[in-house]
């Protein structure tokens, strides 16, 4: 238990001055977002997609007023309950799309690391090609699709996440698995007679696995774009079925020229705060477990008057 | 170097040519099964209700829908040889006429963004860059995180809302109609058109048209830029080239923009055909947002009115122009980078 949590601890212990005040922020700001997704029934005072309350109608696009903070939408929606219950959503998508990525990603990129031959050769072919394709246009054809066969679900476009996203999982467990499988650590499991599986589970799946919680954050942090892109351009998830920052968004941008800002400007600051927060705590961790960003301490060197001649060095 | 050797520049641009090959032709079976893994039938998602089942039956014979799925595929792979990117379903267009239509448009836009992405991107990397954790660095970094954070059409939404209004600058679309039907027709570029016309009046309208949504897809791109210089730069002045030149004694100016700067630059041109990519998916929703004409428009409009046909044939395109640029920047990093041809 004490480990894990030093675990935790590290990237933290081991950054220092901005490097872990950003951390902290990004944190902070994913934590508050967390929260209302886990507690949006309690947090928000109505429904997502609840039009009335006591038998009331709320107004349509009604400006903010004690009983609607944000005001309300052209679908009489309350704005403040949307902005909340679409954390649930943003948040709901990216788990499911992530834990699609590595639950597809790892043990397929292990797999052709380890085996490599014709399964491996097809499935750099395949996974190249989507990640050569531009991602937000992949999302939009696999979203198309998607809907077509889930209609707009959080399920729906979770797929078409894990689609844009499952390359760079591949990608990075594959290559690491090649450069693994040659360590004598693995030699000396074989000697012993180790079977494959348990070569990939046991001693393999632990040393490539390492990079997956920093590229699942930066991803994170895009999926909530993409997520919201697609919401936008109506390929998401529709309105009824959960609320959508991106999507509000959409409708919002035909108020902006009658004077009304209150339908756009809450659900875009919750999609800009919360890309800041995953994108802070992704920095943050990779600053920090990426060497060749961590700053060198460098002692200074004092040099002997005998030793100072620099302009040797020039003429090489 | 010696000619003809693995280190060679003709010989790079010819493997690199050989291997963007096979990359196009995974990326057009890609587009081809996915868009045909769909349930149902694409000609009534695209007509159904309009036309009568006789004339969906004849509609499907003309575009060979009903032909074996291996025979459509080699169709689909020759056609696409000889430029030609099949028919919309919907309004029954040659796609390649779409593209020629509305393609003008979103070039006249992602090159406006790229410019204004590179001239603000780069000095605020290389400044951050090199005053690590300094306060230009705190408010460089937050405001690239910020224009990477905010979605396009939330940045379109707040520049609309509180740009347009009180500057007078309109909000959609490429052009008054004025000058659109004043302008001739020549290259599909409709700013290259109204300078080509000499018409003062036109240039104008159509420049006031592209500021907004030039700007807000160059913000976009330009919070990749600051990122990437910044941590270029950062490595760059830990490199033990810099660190040599300071230990020869040169100042910390000279060693900054002589020796860290230019070499800092050369990873931004590889990233830069990379962000291609990134501007075409900004450039579909900035169309959106600002009602802009171009073909990221068309095919957000396609894909509402379920045209398989021309999603395909505008996707088939975007994906070889993206392939076929980032060959490009390849070849030109070589010529600049001879580290790069190994």
């Amino acid at each position: 238990m004490r480990r894990l949590l030093s675990a935790l601890a590290k990237p933290f212990t081991e950054t220092a001055g901005l490097a872990r005040w950003m951390l902290v922020a990004g944190v902070v700001i994913t934590g508050i977002f967390v929260i209302c997704a886990i507690f949006a029934p309690w947090l928000a005072p109505y429904g997502f997609a609840q039009s009335s309350a006591h038998g009331v109608e709320f107004p349509k696009v009604g400006p903010p007023s004690s009983d609607h903070p944000f005001g309300t939408d052209r679908l009489f929606f309350d704005v403040l309950s949307r902005v909340i219950w679409g954390a649930r959503t943003a948040l709901e998508v990216v788990i499911l799309s992530i834990l699609f990525c590595v639950v597809l990603g790892v043990p397929l990129g292990l797999l052709s690391g380890f085996y490599g031959g014709a399964l491996d050769r097809i499935l750099v072919l395949i996974m190249d090609a989507l990640y050569a394709f531009p991602s937000f246009l992949l999302a939009i054809v696999c979203s198309f699709l998607l809907t077509d066969i889930f209609g707009g679900s959080v399920l729906a476009v979770s797929l078409s996440l894990t689609v844009v996203y499952i390359p760079q999982y591949y990608r990075v467990v594959r290559n690491t698995t090649l450069s693994a499988k040659e360590a004598t650590y693995i030699e000396a499991a074989r000697a012993i007679g180790a079977r494959d599986i348990r070569i990939m589970r046991k001693y393999l799946f632990g040393n490539v696995v390492q990079s997956v919680p920093v590229l699942g954050t930066l991803n994170a942090a895009d999926a909530i774009l993409t997520l919201a892109g697609l919401g936008f351009l109506g390929l998401g998830i529709q309105s009824t079925e959960a609320a959508e920052w991106g999507h509000d968004l959409q409708r919002a941008l035909a108020d902006a020229g009658g004077g009304v800002w209150w339908t756009g400007l809450y659900p875009g600051l919750a999609i800009v705060f919360m890309v800041v927060g995953l994108t802070l705590v992704g920095e943050g961790l990779n600053e920090t477990l990426n060497p060749t960003l961590r700053r060198r301490r460098l002692l200074p060197v004092v040099m002997t008057e005998r030793g100072a001649t620099p302009d040797e060095n020039e003429s090489r | 170097m010696s000619r003809g050797g693995s280190g060679s520049l003709p010989r790079y641009i010819v493997q690199r040519i050989l291997l963007v090959i096979p990359m196009i032709w995974i990326i057009l079976t890609l587009v081809f099964f996915i868009l045909r893994v769909a349930p149902g039938d694409p000609v009534s998602a695209a007509l159904g209700g309009k036309l009568d089942q006789q004339a969906l039956d004849q509609r499907r014979e003309a575009l060979g829908l009903n032909r074996p799925l291996i025979v459509q595929y080699w169709d689909y792979l020759s056609s696409v040889m000889h430029l030609d990117f099949g028919t919309t379903f919907s309004d029954n267009q040659p796609v390649l006429h779409v593209i020629r239509d509305n393609g003008g448009a979103t070039l006249t836009l992602t090159m406006a963004a790229f410019v204004f992405a590179l001239a603000v991107g780069i000095p605020l990397g290389l400044l951050a860059g090199r005053y690590r954790d300094s306060l230009s660095d705190v408010g460089i970094r937050l405001f690239g995180i910020l224009t990477y954070a905010a979605p396009v059409f939330f940045l379109g939404f707040l520049f609309q809302y509180y740009l347009a209004r009180p500057l007078g600058l309109p909000t959609s679309g490429n052009a008054s109609p004025i000058t659109v039907f004043e302008v001739p027709t020549k290259t599909h570029i409709l700013l290259v058109d109204a300078f080509l016309s000499g018409n003062g009046e036109a240039i104008q309208d159509v420049l006031k048209h592209l500021v907004l949504p030039a700007l807000t897809l160059g913000l976009l791109i330009c919070g990749v830029f600051i990122r990437l210089v910044r941590v270029n730069m950062l490595q760059t002045m830990q490199a033990d080239y810099v660190e040599a030149a300071e230990a020869r004694g040169l100042k910390k100016r000279h060693v900054t923009w002589r020796h860290a700067f230019r070499n800092a630059l050369v990873p931004v041109i590889t990233v830069i055909g990379l962000q291609f990519a990134l501007l075409l998916g900004g450039a579909v929703l900035t169309e959106e947002t600002f009602n802009w004409p171009g073909l990221g428009q068309k095919l957000v409009f396609y894909i509402n009115s379920r045209d398989y046909g021309a999603v395909q044939g505008i996707v088939t395109f975007f994906a070889i122009a993206v392939v076929l640029i980032s060959l490009l920047v390849d070849i030109v990093n070589a010529l600049i980078d001879p580290r790069v041809r190994y």
